[in-house]
């Protein structure tokens, strides 16, 4: 089980945005998504400007853009929502392609578009720059309450530890006979889902006791050794996204 | 049912975030005294289970939501509703942060459904119905499987009420029929979600019942130890 700290999402890579300390990142990245959320959605400029910062910084954190977008569909059955708008709005009504489509129900459709997608954009950036190991540094440093640390920890940690229980319980079916195809594996699955969820628990019970008996008391080493947390200068070159998403949307508020 | 960012404006979700704050404060305040040795594996294991099953979305084209299965009620079931509402609400926090699902703007709204309400309708179920139904393992079968089915319902009528109190499309009529679109959608989700549960807990129960929180204060007594006179033969 030599799970590695990185994840699914992780971009090994030493560019300025992945040396950047943990909590920074995820400041700055709530406060542009804040910023972009209250921009008023009639400022389509706006919108243009926010795109334009998430490729300069995907630029600085060497994401290209296929591996963005790809990642970005993800978002898609939460987006769905927009595509049904139009049709079920009501107030005035335009006539787009001749669809007679509700005028608001359009803008609302926009509106959620542009704001879901720069908002899984910057999420995707910091996942391709933050390990998950990192990312629970910057909550801890960031004074989030160690309950909600030490489960996010054992939640991370215990992701691989179920993963590779159920491949293993997959292989011991299939080498009994099973032979799982598209639906039918479900029920093979659902029987074994009880067991998983045990054997899971018991394995990951060893390790926290393990931990336990090596001094753990609910913070990792990396935390209250407090090395590389942010500098003044590490925070102000990390606060010019944020910043500058801030001036635009206020400019967006104020013209509007 | 993670709601991403523009679907609600601003002044409700802030709303929803001060109350999400405040109901997660008291959850850790209360989860602290629950977290022993044995809660903080299953917390852990809890989350990421939910983390997995969140995983599977279902679309549904026609009325343009998704939905997927919640956890509350699992969550409710083996590490308590205090805990088990902190776990619900560490998944979808790394969800928005890293994964995207949900708006980071949103959170409090997803928050509020999904751990919150989700949970509490969950223990509110089981609280009451361990209570009514036999001790067999039919009856904790029942109780988590419609604690998981209703809590599942609870969380997506949250949602409606957040989009009338600050939906950014002003829907109209149609307001009941997202409504209807939402309890109908999450029934079925929620059957699903029940037969999970209920396997899940059946075998935590069966195997190792000291790990299931919410029968923790149903427990029997153990027959007092009969004092020996003149010590252990």
């Amino acid at each position: 089980m030599g799970a590695g700290h990185g994840h699914v999402l992780y971009r090994e890579s030493d560019s300025p945005v992945h040396r950047l300390p943990p909590e920074v990142k995820i400041v700055a990245m709530v406060v542009f998504t804040l910023a972009v959320v209250a921009t008023p959605r009639e400022a389509f400029w706006a919108f243009g400007a926010y795109a334009v910062l998430v490729a300069v910084v995907a630029a600085l954190a060497r994401v290209g853009p296929r591996w963005l977008l790809s990642r970005a569909l993800i978002e898609l059955p939460f987006v769905l929502f927009a595509v049904a708008l139009p049709f079920l709005g009501s107030g005035d009504r335009v006539e787009v392609l001749g669809l007679r489509l509700s005028e608001d129900g359009l803008h609302g459709a926009w509106n959620i578009l542009a704001k879901g997608t720069l908002g899984v954009l910057a999420s995707l950036l910091l996942a391709a720059t933050t390990t998950t190991r990192d990312l629970i540094v910057g909550l801890d440093r960031l004074h989030c309450p160690q309950v909600l640390t030490q489960i996010a920890t054992f939640m991370l940690r215990y992701l691989d530890v179920l993963v590779g229980e159920a491949r293993r319980m997959r292989v011991a079916r299939i080498s009994r006979g099973d032979d799982p195809r598209f639906l039918w594996q479900l029920r093979g699955f659902a029987a074994g889902i009880g067991a998983l969820f045990l054997r899971a628990f018991e394995r990951g019970e060893r390790v926290y006791l393990a931990m336990l008996s090596r001094g753990y008391t609910g913070r990792m080493p990396a935390m209250w050794q407090g090395e590389g947390a942010a500098s003044a200068g590490q925070w102000l070159v990390a606060a010019t996204v944020p910043v500058l998403a801030a001036s635009i949307a206020a400019t967006a508020v104020v013209l509007s | 049912m993670h709601i991403s960012n523009g679907i609600i404006d601003g002044p409700v979700a802030a709303i929803f975030a001060a109350l999400a704050l405040a109901a997660l404060t008291a959850c850790v305040l209360r989860g602290r005294r629950d977290l022993d040795d044995r809660l903080a594996p299953m917390a852990g294991l809890v989350a990421a289970f939910i983390f997995a099953v969140q995983m599977l979305n279902f679309p549904i084209f026609t009325a343009g939501v998704s939905g997927h299965l919640l956890g509350g009620a699992l969550a409710a079931m083996l590490v308590g509703p205090w805990v088990g509402a902190l776990c619900v609400a560490v998944v979808l926090v790394v969800q928005a942060l890293i994964f995207g699902d949900g708006g980071v703007a949103m959170l409090g709204l997803n928050i509020t459904n999904m751990a919150l309400l989700g949970t509490a309708a969950a223990y509110a179920l089981i609280a009451l119905l361990l209570r009514v139904l036999p001790r067999t393992r039919a009856g904790l079968a029942v109780t988590a499987f419609v604690a998981a089915t209703l809590s599942v319902v609870v969380a997506s009528q949250g949602f409606v009420l957040e989009y009338w109190l600050g939906g950014t499309t002003d829907l109209g009529n149609n307001l009941g029929g997202l409504a209807g679109t939402m309890a109908g959608v999450h029934l079925l989700i929620g059957i699903g979600e029940g037969l999970i549960t209920a396997t899940t807990v059946l075998t935590v129960a069966k195997v190792r019942p000291d790990l299931v929180y919410a029968l923790r204060s149903l427990r029997t007594p153990a027959a007092p130890a009969v004092p020996v006179a003149g010590g252990v033969r």
